[in-house]
């Protein structure tokens, strides 16, 4: 194996997992440190600066960040992520004079925006602040796009959505609500120097079986269905409701139909629960609800009586599993009838693009799905560019911002007719985080505290109330404890090699073993001949130059690791040091500073 | 002195069969320089003591004044221990022995604590073949008394400041060879593929086990023209035999024989696999062993691995006689006859 190229920004990026697996590359553990120090106004900045809306996905963040926590693997659990990213949120100052501001003047660019979601709120974010004129055409008569329509209320409070689009708003960006665009064509003919899509995937699937068209009125599609709630247009549903799939928009449809008066609601999924689409927390709070979570149900037909829905059948399903938890084989056991009033299908949604001509350049894959450069974000037609789920099929909300970011980036170039690949590269920067002796410019203990559960409200009271927010908000204690949890893996263990003296003091103090000096080999054997062999192939090894004394090398396996510090602690001559990477993620912003360096 | 103590964290470790992880093995953090050879003495020590799936309790860890007696606060927090008089442990390890034979005896000492005022002491230790496991953490200098060379600092090795050492030096394991150890060894800080089987087979040795670690003072001994350095070690090392230790019979594979290994069975039933070298070295010659140590003098290599091996001598208890059960698990009627029992003992000095 060659010596690790430090030098390469991903690296050290790879090693802090939340900000490496957050699409748009949040610095988690630089905002939890300001945190903890009470910096919440700062740490609300840092994070609106990567991801755009800290309160909205402090709530309802898919947190791809979670999974990826170190902590995870040293302990059980992960850091709350986004819990803490909603204190930054809660406890900060008025940030209105802090955030971007609306330019003096503006360069006479016209950008237009389809769809006032999250992704074309991204671009107005990045763009308005540098002069560019930029409409956003909404079909719904409030900004948010599934933020607002899809999300309920309980999970996401209107105020907060409205006070981040809001700081966009101001930046002197234009909306135009209640504004549905029926035509690309006669849109991208109207002056406009670019137009982004972020129009989402706005079409919910339906369920053509026995029975659909005869109970057509108690049988709703997921996401109009919560879109209607949202706009106030429904406001009750019958007793005994069923849900059909079992992703994130079920359980949002099912713990809002026990707030529209339903009392027993089950959630019916075809298959186990490993293979469950909603992610763990967001069927927890379900099933705290009392939603009930029937699985290896298939629906079969809609039972109506005198033209009325009265039940649905279901195909009881046996599943066959491989050593990998794959299905091999399916059987149907049997069949069963569940009494039901109405039914939410919730089973997925699709992109729709009926108002865009298929003659005007752009193309779409056999799915109905544009074809979309994964960098640039733009279409087949230059000066169109889509993002958000509009690009790519549904995802989330953090994905659309990242998307913002690049298209933002994208719709620069093109309206200074520069090429669009050539993009600035993503950085590092290091510096020492040595203070002193044994003193480090962060707080490097380890605390074995467990993960803080939130605290939610009396559930009586909140399922009488559609808009009444369930979750309460961390403590002081809590959040006390929460930040001290995270293991700082952004302060970096750096190695000088020509330093070492083979004397195993890091090894011998390294608290889980990650550091091991050994004769080179090639990475498969290199990993099995460490102290404790390197299993985890996703995390990366460090291996340094040939040590001088003996021509073994130092390496070090990323997967443990805890940030401690203490190898660099013992070491005698400073090889390891601890230093704090800063990963340079490049905006659009930053485009233009380049520019204006030159 | 590190800022905070090293975190407890074993899910991703194996436990041995006490259920142990090696982190169980480990003890109060080290006050010792940044980068001290001895550190790396204990940490071998842990990992030793946790493949023999030692318990804690039945180890008695003793050792005089010194940088390297310091370290038996740092390796089993859970076991017996004593921290005495400088250069007295033997002594202290001799009435430990006599008194309660059925535990394992870890001495630790320096050179100082060893081959100066404790010289008198490792010597008749050795004589009386004492069952422990004697390790001197040899670095050349007085580390506790700001690096003054010691005893066993080589003739011509030079200082921090530059002066050169014009006294010839004390090799422990001459001295013990001479004085009839069984079990002589010479090992590394640095190489604890090699340290960590010479441990594991001392500590099963009846008998007094010597194992002299070249363990460098990072602060005062490891600098250029010092022949105690890291630098120094690494560049003459020179390994005479390869030592593999397996505790349980039962666990032995073929494949040791097959590479001409020599085999070794120990008292309590584990085995010592015994690989030679280029050098063509049998550590059963003990005129081979002096003579071996005796010549490297000249030629600069620092020799290492089991340098002598004899398992047949009488260790003190079997020498004296002294009886199987330890003074605390005999019945205290026995240990205390009675005024009538004392009557009778003392008339037959009358």
């Amino acid at each position: 194996m060659k010596p690790t190229d430090t030098r390469d920004p991903d690296y050290f990026h790879k090693v802090v997992d939340c900000q490496w697996a957050c699409p748009a590359h949040t610095p988690v553990p630089e905002y939890i440190r300001l945190i903890a120090q009470g910096e919440f106004t700062e740490a609300y900045l840092v994070n609106r600066r990567s991801n755009v809306f800290p309160g909205i996905l402090g709530r309802v963040c898919d947190r791809p960040c979670e999974p990826a926590c170190r902590r995870g693997r040293v302990e059980e659990e992960p850091v709350a992520i986004c819990r803490l990213k909603r204190v930054a949120a809660d406890h900060r100052d008025e940030v209105k004079h802090l955030v971007p501001q609306k330019p003096a003047n503006t360069n006479g660019k016209k950008i237009a925006l389809i769809g006032a979601g999250p992704a074309s709120l991204t671009v107005a974010n990045d763009l308005a602040p540098l002069g560019y004129e930029c409409t956003i055409f909404e079909a719904h008569h409030r900004p948010g796009g599934l933020m607002i329509s899809n999300i309920p209320s309980f999970r996401l409070p209107e105020e907060v959505l409205d006070e981040e689009i809001g700081y966009i708003l101001d930046q002197g960006v234009e909306l135009k609500t209640g504004h549905r665009i029926e035509s690309l064509k006669a849109l991208s003919e109207s002056g406009y120097d670019a137009v982004f899509i972020g129009s989402g995937a706005p079409k919910g699937k339906d369920l053509k079986i026995e029975g659909r068209d005869e109970a057509d009125a108690n049988i709703h599609i997921g996401i109009d269905w919560l879109e209607s709630v949202a706009f106030e247009h429904t406001d009750k549903i019958g007793k005994q409701v069923l849900i059909i799939g079992v992703g994130n928009t079920a359980m949002d449809c099912c713990r809002t139909s026990l707030r529209l008066g339903a009392d027993d609601v089950k959630v019916m999924a075809r298959k186990p629960r490993q293979f469950f689409k909603a992610s763990p927390w967001e069927l927890e709070d379900a099933e705290d609800e009392n939603v009930e979570i029937l699985v290896n149900h298939s629906p079969k037909r809609f039972v109506v009586e005198n033209g009325k829905l009265t039940g649905m059948e279901f195909e009881l399903m046996e599943y066959q599993l491989d050593e990998d938890g794959q299905i091999t084989d399916t059987r149907i056991a049997g069949t069963t009838i569940i009494p039901c009033t109405d039914v939410i299908l919730a089973i997925g949604q699709e992109n729709a693009f009926p108002w865009i001509e298929r003659d005007i350049g752009i193309e779409f894959d056999k799915w109905g799905v544009p074809i979309v450069d994964e960098k640039t974000f733009e279409s087949t037609k230059k000066g169109i560019f889509f993002g958000g789920d509009s690009a790519f099929g549904p995802k989330n909300i953090i994905w659309a911002v990242e998307h913002g970011h690049q298209a933002a980036i994208s719709i620069h170039k093109h309206c200074e007719a520069t090429d669009l690949k050539q993009r600035l590269p993503r950085g590092v920067n290091l510096q020492s985080a040595k203070m002193g002796v044994n003193e480090w410019m962060y707080s490097n203990s380890y605390t074995g505290e467990h993960r803080r559960q939130m605290p939610l409200a009396e559930l009586k009271a909140r399922l009488s109330n559609r808009k009444m927010e369930v979750e309460t908000g961390y403590t002081a204690e809590q959040i006390a404890t929460e930040v001290q949890r995270c293991l700082n893996c952004d302060v970096q263990t750096v190695f000088e090699a020509p330093l070492c003296k083979e004397c195993d003091a890091c090894m011998d103090i390294c608290p889980v073993d990650c550091l091991s000096i050994v004769p080179v080999a090639e990475e498969a054997e290199l990993r099995q001949s460490l102290r404790v062999p390197a299993n985890n192939k996703d995390q990366a090894l460090f291996v340094s130059e040939p040590l001088k004394d003996t021509g073994r090398v130092m390496v070090k396996d990323e997967n443990l690791c805890l940030h401690c510090g203490l190898c660099a602690e013992r070491c005698p001559t400073a090889a390891w040091d601890m230093q704090d990477a800063d990963i340079f993620i490049p905006h659009v912003d930053d485009e233009t500073k380049k520019v204006a360096a030159e | 002195m590190t800022s905070m103590s090293k975190p407890f964290i074993d899910k991703h470790l194996p436990k041995n069969k006490l259920g142990l992880s090696v982190r169980n093995y480990e003890g109060v953090m080290s006050t010792l320089c940044a980068g001290c050879g001895h550190d790396s003495v204990t940490a071998a020590l842990v990992q030793a003591f946790w493949e023999l799936d030692l318990a804690p309790e039945s180890a008695a860890k003793v050792s005089g004044i010194g940088c390297s007696s310091k370290t038996t606060a740092y390796f089993m927090g859970q076991s017996h221990g004593i921290n005495c008089v400088h250069g007295r442990m033997p002594s202290v390890a001799t009435g430990a022995n006599a008194a309660n034979g059925d535990l394992n005896y870890i001495g630790i000492s320096g050179d100082g604590d060893s081959l100066s005022i404790g010289f008198g002491q490792f010597a008749h230790a050795i004589r009386r073949n004492l069952n422990m496991l004697y390790i001197l953490e040899n670095n050349g200098v007085y580390g506790l008394t700001k690096g003054q060379f010691s005893a066993a600092a080589d003739y011509g090795s030079k200082s921090k400041k530059g002066l050169a050492n014009d006294q010839m030096p004390i090799d422990p394991c001459v001295q013990a060879l001479t004085l009839g150890a069984g079990f002589v060894a010479r090992a590394f800080s640095g190489d604890k593929s090699q340290l960590i089987p010479l441990i594991k087979a001392g500590l099963k040795h009846k008998g007094f086990a010597l194992i002299d670690v070249i363990s460098p003072c990072v602060t005062f001994n490891d600098h250029a023209g010092s022949t105690k350095s890291y630098a120094h070690t690494y560049k003459y090392y020179h390994p005479l035999v390869h030592t593999d230790f397996v505790a349980h019979a039962d666990e032995t594979t073929g494949a040791y024989d097959k590479d001409g290994a020599m085999r070794v069975t120990m008292a309590d039933g584990g085995e010592l696999f015994l690989r030679k070298t280029a050098d063509d070295y049998d550590p059963r010659d003990r005129a081979q062993a002096i003579e071996t140590l005796l010549m490297n003098k000249s030629e600069g290599e620092i020799r290492t691995g089991l340098l002598y091996l004899n398992s047949d001598l009488p260790d003190m208890q079997a020498a004296n006689k002294l009886p199987k059960i330890p003074l605390n698990q005999v019945p205290y009627e026995r240990l205390t006859p009675g005024k009538a029992a004392l009557a009778k003992l003392q008339s037959r000095y009358r």
